[in-house]
């Protein structure tokens, strides 16, 4: 299998995620947490394809799914920051009903052809040796996904504001202090979380998974995105690594399916889920004390190596992750 | 991800702003049924129709009404101990593949009544065991139990893949369609002309009332409360925190695994186990739990309406075109409808006290 | 810059905390505010920072009346406060500390404003390196940071909250002199303290407050009687009555090493014999607290051996301490030691070391008053312990206890209580000890070491002096916790 193509179509798949992880990060890294992923993916994903189908346009398709996620951000930031419900049970009951809303109301459009984001290889970068064809022979979602990894790092790590952010996810009542309103900035990322999210959404059904049925196929996608934001350390760059080896790993699976035909069909495609929620035991273990206490008694060299590499692996929320802001 | 009280509570001004957030909910449902090109009034009277139409609906929605009822009674225990057990459906998947298999082990070789028992006693076990799998996940693994949780529900469903098509499957052609049912001497026995099992219903309803005192009369129950409340205080005091919570992991999986018999032998059953076979039970008793504000009292009508809710829109996608997961969207909207009431309440009104 | 505060008055519900304090501070001077805990320091300087509006009275700089509305806005208007624990972020590094909210374009250019950093820091004496994480850095270097933060925004005036509570000598040294330094430029520095002879070598003048007005005011130097006269309202006699003979060695650390990630105390031995009171002092941090919690069980010792009644503790998880008669205190009332949310009777209920199943409700709630009465909490069992006064929460920590622990392990037990409390908390205490129980304490109050232990271990940065009460006065006891003597 020729390695330029595997890596083409890894990053074909992966804008979806890569913007709902993308989303997401911004939105914990202001402390709030937005469960409802699973459910907005869905429903995301059937507004954009239905409005897309219904105006032909697909950039059209592509801003009501931001919309909604949007909105669902500020349902999830209303209950939270305004009304102080706890942000686990908002977030849990918004995925199911999304869900439900998203089969319910795109019953009447399944199996229906519609708009897909046209193939626009960038003419002259394709020729170049290897990245030409792996990088540049995608379409325009593609190409905005990997441009919003390095922006949404550029901001987070290179701007004032990004660096306010930071400060609003550690200690919102040091940042409170140096002048960051921290209600109506967790308000603000958290709709802007929602709006990546919707464009997650929608890039799966007018691009990656063209269409909607029901059950849509992305079932579970949601939550494995929650699960990469924090394998990724809260960190764009890291989490688009887990992003592509988890999309890596669906590939493989289609692979290894034809490898071992004894073993039912249906069962390949179920697996990456579960690997990928355990690898999250990965980049929290490290922190249990039983784990030190073992790694202490361990001789020196191999207890240097093994506790750089478990320490290098571990990841911590930003501290208010969650919590309530309260003034004085 | 702290446990604050949730739902609404209860009094005079506080039944009236139930009475609000339910005619909000039934207002956003109707809006919703409007867009889709339905009747509004048609489609509430075929979900009443499909779930108490007729004595056989009846006695339908209170079969699936006791798997409702056991997650609730587990989920108590989860949620007094301030745990979020996301998990609960591998842990019904997985009763249900452990009754299966200890009833595919022993098939008809002891008296039913026997073998139904003992098929119980492995859905107690395997829930349990996957209960403190994602609790031992969390406590030695620092994984969350919501992602624990979920991987585990996540690896059931695949486990109940393989074997529905490996290892188990049906002689000549394997299907996802499930294992071959059981005959009907291992179904539990239900009364003439109403399709219920006492047993069940016994069942769910003691286990509820059980958990109910249990959580308030015994050691157990006021330690996992002071342990929701605050953990570090509770260890301070002696309280062994740890063990605890694996224990309430393990008490909810077990319910739930019983749930899972109940869907393999119950009367509404298949008789054989295929992949979904917890329908989102844990989840929709979830629902239940938090909109009966951790009340078993009120957990017991709640978790009927909302099973008579999921049948009966049922009928929706039998009869009118309509996705049967409207019964979901109304269930959703009552509890979202619910929160924000409640929370207004709290933050705004001033009506509530504790 | 002058400051002027007129007629401030703050209350709290029923609580005043500031009545009717009118303070003048002229600019380029030190001024010292001095009282005790509770006399209304920390809430006034909120009001002068921003943090609260006054209900009444009003502000002045230079003779223009201010009105704030957030922390951030007095900042841009020039006055800024320094927190006992600096508002910093640990996650984040020195530099991204300096630079979060301060004014400037979107891009972030964090070389040239690193080498900014490190040369205002040279300033004063102060060595910060830009790159590494504040986590790392001790409560000095946080408050040096955040003071060259406030100087950067262009703050006159200076208020500093507490600083020296969790400093070394050293680091107390170089911030006197930066403040001198600063007040030389003419700059406006506020110093609040409790400690008397800081503020005497340190300020120019100093405003004593106490029970929520200000008191009085003098210029320095002035005699320290003058002072405590104003803090108290009268010089304090401290009595210490007789003791009658020990016992048998409860609790043994028998060279303990112990340490977290930025503090060790090596070789540690302490014999705690029964009817004995043994006082823990020290500087926030210095080793106190980990001593405490190595006698509860609750952190491991990496060295040595901790014995209870000449068994073998060491290792041993929590509630084998427990199960062998220590009874810990922790300091934080509703976040360690109750449970919000849960009633009298409930608790209780928890503390019942019952082997039976069920609660018995009837039992529970007959101990619960019974304890109640015993300890004048003077409330209904099935009142929610959030709703009790702090003095109430401190009696219900003691009367949870079990009746006959052998070893008393507590932290600040009296911190934030009012004189009643403490002196009949005290009696209460105290009459254990004449039973044969032995009590370990950690305080920041002199004149209570003193008066109510037999020996006071003093901790600086990680190490040890054993000192008898009975021999040692205020001023030598304060002096060592300085770090007097440690070499």
């Amino acid at each position: 299998m020729d390695i330029a193509i595997l890596i083409n179509s890894i990053l074909a798949a992966s804008p979806p995620l890569l913007f709902a992880v993308l989303g997401e990060t911004i939105t914990e890294k202001a402390g709030v947490i937005n469960l409802s992923l699973d459910g907005s993916l869905l429903l995301t994903a059937m507004v954009g394809f239905i409005i897309a189908l219904h105006t032909n346009s697909v950039i059209a398709g592509f801003l009501t799914g931001m919309a909604v996620g949007a909105f669902i951000g500020l349902i999830i930031a209303f209950m939270s920051l305004t009304l102080h419900q706890p942000q686990v049970a908002t977030g849990f009951v918004l995925t199911l009903l999304s869900r439900d809303l998203a089969y319910v109301v795109g019953n009447p459009y399944t199996h229906l052809p519609g708009p897909q984001v046209p193939h626009m290889p960038i003419p002259g970068l394709k020729e170049l040796t290897f990245i030409g064809p792996v990088l540049f022979d995608q379409n325009p979602v593609v190409y905005l996904s990997l441009l919003a990894i390095i922006l949404v790092w550029i901001y987070i790590f290179k701007t004032r504001s990004g660096l306010k952010l930071q400060g609003l996810g550690e200690r919102p009542a040091a940042a409170f202090l140096r002048g960051v309103n921290v209600t109506k900035m967790r308000y603000f990322y958290t709709l802007i979380g929602g709006a990546l999210v919707g464009l997650g959404g929608a890039s799966f059904s007018l691009m990656v998974k063209p269409g909607w049925a029901r059950p849509y196929g992305i079932e579970g996608t949601g939550w494995i995105a929650l699960a990469i934001v924090i394998f990724g350390g809260w960190k764009p760059i890291r989490a688009a690594l887990g992003i592509f080896f988890f999309v890596a790993l669906q590939t493989a699976v289609n692979i290894l399916q034809s490898a071992a035909p004894n073993v039912p069909t249906q069962l390949f495609p179920t697996l990456p889920f579960p690997l990928m929620i355990l690898t999250l035991l990965f980049v929290t273990i490290g922190n249990a004390e039983w784990m030190n206490r073992i790694l202490n008694r361990l001789p020196v060299g191999t207890k240097r190596f093994f506790i750089r590499t478990l320490k290098a692996l571990q990841t911590s929320p930003p501290a208010s992750l969650g919590t309530l802001f309260k003034k004085e | 991800m702290g446990n604050k009280t949730i739902g609404l509570e209860l009094g005079v001004k506080g039944f009236l702003l139930l009475i609000t957030a339910i005619l909000v909910a039934i207002g956003l449902s109707t809006t919703i049924l409007l867009i889709m090109g339905a009747s509004p009034l048609d489609a509430f009277g075929l979900i009443l129709s499909g779930s108490l139409g007729s004595s056989s609906k009846l006695a339908y929605v209170m079969t699936a009404w006791v798997p409702v009822l056991l997650c609730s009674a587990g989920l108590l225990v989860t949620f007094s101990a301030g745990l979020w057990n996301i998990g609960i459906e591998g842990q019904v998947v997985m009763g249900a593949v452990f009754a299966t298999g200890m009833m595919q082990v022993l098939q008809e070789s002891l008296p039913p009544a026997a073998v139904l028992t003992l098929a119980a006693c492995a859905g107690l076990l395997g829930g349990a065991s996957w209960g403190m799998l994602a609790g031992g996940l969390r406590l030695y693994g620092n994984v969350n139990e919501i992602f624990g949780g979920l991987g585990l529900n996540f690896i059931a469903g695949s486990l109940t893949v393989y074997l529905v098509l490996g290892p188990w499957k049906r002689p000549g052609i394997g299907s996802t369609s499930g294992t071959q049912p059981f005959p009907p001497s291992l179904w539990l026995p239900a009364f003439e002309g109403f399709q219920v099992s006492p047993i069940e219903l016994l069942l769910g309803i003691s286990v509820i009332v059980l958990a109910s005192i249990a959580l308030r009369g015994t050691h157990l129950g006021l330690q996992l409360k002071a342990i929701g409340k605050n953990p570090r205080s509770a260890f301070l005091m002696g309280i062994p925190i740890g063990r605890q919570m694996l224990l309430a992991f393990g008490l909810c999986g077990a319910l739930a695994g019983l749930a899972g018999w109940v869907l393999v032998v119950g009367t509404s059953a298949r008789h054989n186990l295929f992949p979904l076979i917890s329908s989102g039970y844990g989840f929709l008793a979830i629902l239940v739990v938090l909109l009966a504000n951790l009340s078993a009292l009120w957990s017991v009508p709640i978790a009927f309406f909302f099973t008579a809710i999921s049948m009966g829109s049922l009928q929706l996608a039998l009869q009118r075109q309509l996705d049967s997961s409207m019964g979901g969207v109304i269930q959703g909207m009552l509890l979202l409808s619910v929160l924000i009431t409640k929370g207004l309440q709290s933050r705004f009104l001033q009506w509530g006290q504790r | 810059m002058k400051v002027e505060l007129k007629n401030i008055h703050k209350h709290f519900g029923p609580i005043p905390a500031n009545k009717d304090i009118t303070l003048t501070v002229e600019s380029g001077t030190l001024h010292g505010l001095l009282g005790e805990n509770g006399a209304g320091k920390s809430t006034l300087m909120k009001v002068l920072s921003g943090f609260i509006s006054p209900d009444r009275g009003e502000i002045l700089f230079d003779g223009l009346p201010v009105r704030f509305t957030s922390p951030a806005q007095a900042v841009a208007m020039g006055v800024g406060m320094l927190h006992q624990d600096p508002l910093d972020f640990p996650a984040l590094s020195v530099l991204d500390n300096f630079l979060l909210g301060s004014p400037g374009r979107l891009w972030l250019n964090r070389h040239p404003r690193g080498k900014e950093l490190s040369e205002l820091a040279g300033q004063f004496g102060f060595k910060l390196e830009p790159d590494s994480l504040v986590s790392s850095l001790s409560v000095g270097e946080r408050q040096q940071l955040e003071i060259l933060r406030l100087l950067w925004l262009g703050v006159r005036v200076l208020i500093l909250d507490e600083p020296t509570t969790a400093i070394s000598a050293q680091q107390k040294t170089k911030l006197f002199s930066a403040l001198e330094k600063l007040a030389l430029q003419g700059k406006t520095i506020i110093f609040v303290s409790h400690k008397l002879e800081e503020v005497k070598s340190l300020c120019n003048k100093v405003t004593v407050m106490a029970h929520g007005k200000a008191t009085g005011e003098e210029t320095i130097p002035c005699s320290t009687e003058r002072l405590v006269q104003m803090m108290f309202g009268k010089p304090i006699a401290v009595s210490k009555s007789s003791k009658g003979p020990l016992g048998p060695p409860l609790l043994e650390l028998d060279h303990i090493t112990v340490s977290d990630w930025h503090l060790e105390v090596k070789d540690f031995t302490l014999r705690v014999r029964a009817g004995e009171v043994v006082g823990l002092a020290g500087l926030e941090g210095s080793g106190q607290h980990l001593v405490l919690k190595v006698c509860a069980g609750l952190l491991r010792p990496s060295a040595g051996q901790v014995r209870m009644a000449s068994v073998n503790m060491t290792g041993k998880p929590y509630h084998r301490y427990l199960e062998s008669g220590i009874a810990y205190m922790p300091a934080g009332r509703l976040e360690e030691g109750l449970i919000g949310g849960m009633t009298w009777t409930e608790h209780a209920a928890l503390v019942e070391r019952s082997p039976s199943f069920w609660v018995n409700w009837t039992t529970a709630e007959q101990v619960a008053v019974q304890r109640i009465e015993t300890y004048r909490i003077k409330k209904q069992p099935s009142t929610f312990v959030e709703e009790l006064s702090g003095g109430n929460q401190q009696r219900t920590l003691l009367a949870l206890l079990p009746f006959q622990p052998k070893l008393l392990l507590m932290e600040h037990p009296m911190r934030g209580l009012d004189m009643e409390s403490t002196e009949y908390i005290w009696k209460l205490l105290l009459s254990r000890t004449q039973q044969g129980a032995a009590i370990v304490f950690t305080s920041s109050e002199l004149d209570e070491l003193i008066e109510r232990s037999d020996r006071i271990v003093v901790f600086f940065s990680g190490r040890v002096k054993v000192l008898d009460s009975w021999r040692t006065g205020m001023e030598e006891l304060g002096e060592s916790i300085g770090g007097k003597g440690f070499g």
